[in-house]
C-alpha cells in the first residue's frame, strides 16, 4: 500500500512540473510573437555601436555584440578573481585573528566581522566608489615612490592602471567576501578537538609550531565546503558591477538588452556564463579537498 | 631521596564562587607512583592538568622538578616543565593527519631539535618495547584503542620525560583492551618511572602505586599508602567510594 501512496505522489509532482513548464513556455511564445522580435542568435554578430569605458582588449563600437560580450566575460573573470585571491588572503588574516578571544586584536577583527557581514554589499560597494576613489579630489591621494598610487582615476601599480570602477568593486567584492571567510576559516579551526591542542602543549611544542603542523592540516578539510560556497557568493555579486557603471557581463547584457530586446537571448547567454563559471570553481575546489585528502594517506 | 613534585595549597575557583581545588597539597618522590582517586567531578583531572599548564590555578604553589609556578602565568616556565614532563589523555589525542612514528618524532624533532634519524631510532625502539614497531607507518585510525593508547604512551616517552602524567587513560578502551596499556604502565613503574596516574582501576592501584590520593569536591580527603587505602581507608568518603566501585 505505501508503495501505491509514494507512486501516486511521483505521478502528481511530474504533472504539477509538467504544466509548470508548460505554462512558462506557453507565456514565451506569446510574448515573442507579441514584440515580433523573435528567437535567434544571429544579431551576435552584428556592430554593438555602443562603447565599453573598461576593455582590456581591443574594441570599438563597430566591433560585434559577441566580441561586446566576449570583453565583458574577461572583465568579469579579471574583477572575480582578483577579488577571491584578496578576499581569501584578508579573510584568513581576520579569521586568525579572531580567535584570540580577549587581546585588542580579536575584538577589532570581531568588530570587522560584524560591520561588514551586517550592512548590504550594494551600499559598501557605494561606499567604496563614491567615498572611496570618487571622493580623492587630487589626483595623488595615495603616492608610495611610484609604486602604487591612489587616485580619483583609481589604482596605478608599477604604471598598471586600474579604473576607480573596477577598483572599487574590488575593494567592495574583497572586504565584503572576506568577513564571510573569516567565519568559515574560525569554524574550520573551531572544529579541530580542543584535545589536539592540550596533546600538542603537552609536548612543549610552541603555539607557532603547534598551530602550523597539527591544526591548520587538520582544519583544511573542512576549510573546503565553507570557501566553496563564499566562492561562488563571490562570483555572482559580482554582477553589481552595474551598480559602480564597471562593463562586466551582467552590465554589457543589460545595455544590449535595452538596445535589441533580446531579453531571452541574454539571460540564456548570462545564465550559461554563470553556470560554467560556477562550475568551474565547484570542481577546482572539488579537486583541492581530494588533494588534501589524498595528501594524508 | 629527590622530591619531584611538591603541590602548596594549590586552589582553583570557578566563576560560581565553586572551588575546582581547594588548597591541595602532595609531595612525589622519584621513582615513585602517585594514584589519583576520587567519583567524577571531583577535580582529578584539573589537578593532574595543572602539573604541566594545562590548567591555572588561582592560590598556592607547584614546584615541577625544581621549577616553580604559582598563579602568576609564566610561559617559560611552563614550557620548560613541558619539555620534561609527558602526559597521556583519555582519549588518546593522536595527529590523525600523522603516521605513527611521525606522531612520536614530532616533539623530539621539534621541540628537542634531534636529528630525524636518530628521533626515528629512538621511537622504533620504543614501539618495539611496547609491540607495536610493525604499525610504525599507519595512521592512528588504522588501530585499535589500546594500541593507540600504547602510541601515546611512546609518544610521551619520546621526549625522555622525569615525570609521566596519566589522565584516566584506560577509561576510554575497550574492556578486553585495558589490560595492555595497564601492562604497559606497569612495566613503567618497575622501570622506576616517576608517575601520576588518575584511574578507576583498583588492582593496578593497589599492586603499582606508592601513595593513593583520595580527592572529592576538590578537596583531598586522604593522602595513604594503598595497603592503608584499599583495607582500611581512614575517612567514611573513601569507603563509600570504594564501596561504589566495588558494587560496578
Amino acid at each position: 500500500m505505501r508503495l501505491n501512496i509514494k507512486f501516486f505522489l511521483q505521478i502528481v509532482l511530474i504533472l504539477i512540473l509538467i504544466i509548470f513548464v508548460w505554462i512558462i513556455l506557453n507565456n514565451l511564445s506569446i510574448n515573442l510573437s507579441r514584440t515580433g522580435i523573435g528567437f535567434d542568435f544571429y544579431w551576435l554578430s552584428k556592430p554593438a555601436g555602443f562603447s565599453l569605458a573598461e576593455k582590456p582588449l581591443r574594441y570599438s563600437p563597430s566591433d560585434t555584440y559577441a566580441w561586446a560580450l566576449f570583453i565583458g566575460w574577461i572583465n568579469s573573470l579579471k574583477v572575480i578573481f582578483l577579488s577571491l585571491i584578496f578576499a581569501t588572503f584578508i579573510g584568513i588574516l581576520i579569521g586568525f585573528a579572531r580567535l584570540n578571544k580577549n587581546s585588542f586584536i580579536g575584538l577589532i577583527s570581531a568588530g570587522y566581522i560584524t560591520v561588514i557581514r551586517q550592512t548590504p554589499l550594494l551600499l559598501q560597494l557605494m561606499f567604496w566608489y563614491f567615498v572611496g576613489f570618487l571622493n580623492l579630489r587630487n589626483n595623488n591621494f595615495l603616492n608610495f615612490n611610484q609604486i602604487i598610487n591612489f587616485s580619483v582615476q583609481g589604482i596605478d601599480l608599477f604604471g598598471i592602471k586600474f579604473s576607480s570602477e573596477f577598483s572599487a568593486l574590488l575593494f567592495g567584492l574583497s572586504i565584503f567576501s572576506s568577513a564571510f571567510i573569516a567565519e568559515v576559516i574560525r569554524g574550520g579551526i573551531l572544529s579541530v578537538p580542543f584535545g589536539q591542542w592540550e596533546a600538542f602543549r603537552s609536548l612543549g611544542l610552541s603555539e607557532r609550531t603547534g598551530f602550523i603542523k597539527i591544526i591548520i592540516p587538520q582544519a583544511l578539510p573542512a576549510f573546503i565546503p565553507g570557501l566553496t560556497s563564499q566562492y561562488l557568493n563571490l562570483a555572482k555579486n559580482s554582477t553589481l558591477a552595474i551598480a559602480v557603471g564597471y562593463s562586466d557581463i551582467y552590465a554589457i547584457n543589460d545595455t544590449i538588452i535595452n538596445q535589441t530586446g533580446r531579453a531571452i537571448e541574454c539571460f540564456i547567454i548570462l545564465l550559461s556564463s554563470f553556470l560554467i563559471l560556477n562550475l568551474l570553481i565547484t570542481n577546482i575546489m572539488g579537486l583541492i579537498n581530494k588533494l588534501i585528502i589524498s595528501s594524508r594517506k | 631521596m629527590e622530591t619531584v613534585l611538591i603541590a602548596k595549597n594549590i586552589t582553583k575557583s570557578f566563576s560560581k564562587g565553586i572551588n575546582a581545588l581547594n588548597k591541595v597539597s602532595f609531595t612525589l618522590v622519584k621513582g615513585k607512583v602517585l594514584v589519583i582517586m576520587g567519583p567524577s567531578g571531583s577535580g582529578k583531572s584539573t589537578l593532574i592538568r595543572t602539573i604541566n599548564g594545562l590548567e591555572t590555578f588561582d592560590e598556592g604553589e607547584l614546584n615541577v622538578l625544581g621549577i616553580k609556578i604559582d598563579s602568576n602565568i609564566d610561559e617559560r616556565k611552563i614550557k620548560k616543565i613541558r619539555r620534561r614532563v609527558g602526559m597521556v589523555f583519555q582519549q588518546f589525542n593522536l595527529f590523525p593527519h600523522l603516521t605513527i612514528l611521525e606522531n612520536i618524532t614530532l616533539a623530539p624533532i621539534n621541540v628537542q631539535k634531534r636529528q630525524q634519524t636518530e628521533a626515528e631510532e629512538f621511537g622504533m625502539y620504543l614501539l618495539s618495547q611496547m609491540g607495536i614497531d610493525s604499525h610504525a607507518k599507519k595512521y592512528p585510525n588504522q588501530l585499535s584503542g589500546g594500541e593507540q593508547q600504547r602510541v601515546a604512551i611512546v609518544r610521551a616517552l619520546a621526549l625522555k620525560p622525569e615525570l609521566l602524567l596519566f589522565d584516566e587513560p584506560t577509561s576510554a578502551l575497550d574492556p578486553e583492551r585495558i589490560n595492555e596499556v595497564l601492562d604497559a604502565m606497569r612495566n613503567l613503574a618497575n622501570q622506576g618511572m616517576t608517575m601520576v596516574v588518575v584511574t578507576h582501576e583498583i588492582d593496578f592501584a593497589k599492586e603499582v602505586s606508592d601513595k593513593v590520593l583520595f580527592l572529592d569536591n576538590g578537596k583531598v580527603i586522604e593522602i595513604s599508602s594503598p595497603d592503608i587505602f584499599f583495607s582500611n581507608a581512614s575517612h567514611e568518603r573513601s569507603r563509600k567510594f570504594l564501596n561504589q566501585l566495588d558494587k560496578n
